[in-house]
């Protein structure tokens, strides 16, 4: 084995975008434990946030007292325009050489940042991606129709796409900042369509994807939902993916 | 490639042989005839039996909730002592 520093590689940036809408809360969870858990790592967390109505945007401007209007940079839009959008608008103001998408609902947990970063650095992939369906990794909080939906779609996407990666729809992702710029002018859904089509590109495009498990708490503030609507929206999804890659 | 064409050319490669078969009469014609339905519904069981698998091996995580329940609570307290109005809404 090489000898590879667990974290922080020489020169590397890493910036985290995270897109928000009425997370109050969360937004000042999230930062509190990315800063615990990113020690040695030179980053910055770039939070877009669609107009909370809920003042997260007053939370960040306090955030920012504490940690560095350097090291949490607010670039808020005025309504919800979208999350496609949001990673876009984030990436124009990123200044590192890797790119970090994760939501801010806490069911991506800050942890896991350094095994992103030391897989990226043994691997010298392209993208690191989280995945719920291995070994270590795993979901909370999610009742049986739920996992049905979920097992369905992936056996669905699985069998028909051949995308490489065993969790499509996970957002959980680093991204090699060129990649991510070329991915996301190549992408066009929405929702979380978007997180399946920006990993099935990559793989198309012949990128070096790796996987880390990564543990799914679902939303501890505030509800999440899966309808009829997402599973229609999910089945276009995977034929307008069959056809267009 | 799109991968449509690909699925295609998989799916045409299958009928060619299925037809070859046919032709040949190397089995009887009529068990040959309903090979394509054996095909769809091996299909199907492959993806229920998948599903089935998949939900058996659902991998669950209760410990995690509970440690992250566990991380909130630090942050909440290290955040109020810095002035970060954390106060649930």
């Amino acid at each position: 084995m090489e000898d590879v520093r667990p974290e922080g590689g020489a020169g590397d940036k890493y910036s985290l975008i995270v897109p928000t809408y009425n997370e109050r809360l969360n937004i000042a969870l999230i930062v509190y434990l990315v800063f615990k858990h990113l020690r040695d790592v030179d980053f910055e967390i770039i939070i877009v946030d669609d107009g909370s109505p809920d003042g997260t945007q007053d939370i960040v401007k306090q955030l920012q007292q504490v940690y560095g209007d350097d090291r949490i940079l607010l670039r808020a839009r005025p309504r919800k325009l979208g999350l496609g959008t949001a990673y876009r608008h984030g990436l124009k103001h990123a200044s590192g050489n890797f790119v970090v998408i994760m939501d801010a609902d806490l069911s991506h947990h800050p942890k896991y940042l350094p095994s992103f970063i030391k897989k990226q650095q043994e691997t010298g992939a392209s993208i690191v991606t989280g995945t719920r369906y291995v070994k270590g990794g795993g979901v909370h909080g999610w009742n049986l129709m739920r996992k049905l939906t979920s097992r369905g779609a992936n056996v669905l996407a699985q069998t028909f796409l051949w995308p490489g990666v065993s969790d499509l729809t996970g957002s959980f992702r680093l991204y090699r900042k060129s990649v991510l710029e070329d991915l996301i002018n190549s992408c066009v859904s929405k929702g979380y369509v978007f997180q399946m089509e920006m990993i099935v590109r990559a793989s198309r495009k012949g990128y070096h994807i790796e996987e880390v498990p990564i543990t799914f708490v679902d939303r501890v503030f505030g509800s999440s939902k899966l309808g009829g609507s997402e599973i229609v929206e999910y089945l276009k999804g995977l034929a307008y993916l069959l056809v267009t890659t | 490639m799109k991968h449509i064409v690909k699925i295609i050319t998989l799916l045409v490669a299958i009928s060619a042989v299925w037809i070859g078969l046919l032709e040949m009469s190397v089995v009887p014609r009529s068990q040959t005839w309903l090979l394509p339905i054996y095909f769809i519904v091996s299909l199907g069981c492959y993806g229920l039996l998948m599903v089935g698998i998949g939900l058996m091996h659902f991998p669950t995580c209760p410990q995690e909730a509970v440690l992250l329940q566990q991380d909130i609570v630090e942050a909440k307290d290290f955040l109020k002592q810095r002035g970060v109005d954390v106060n649930s809404e």
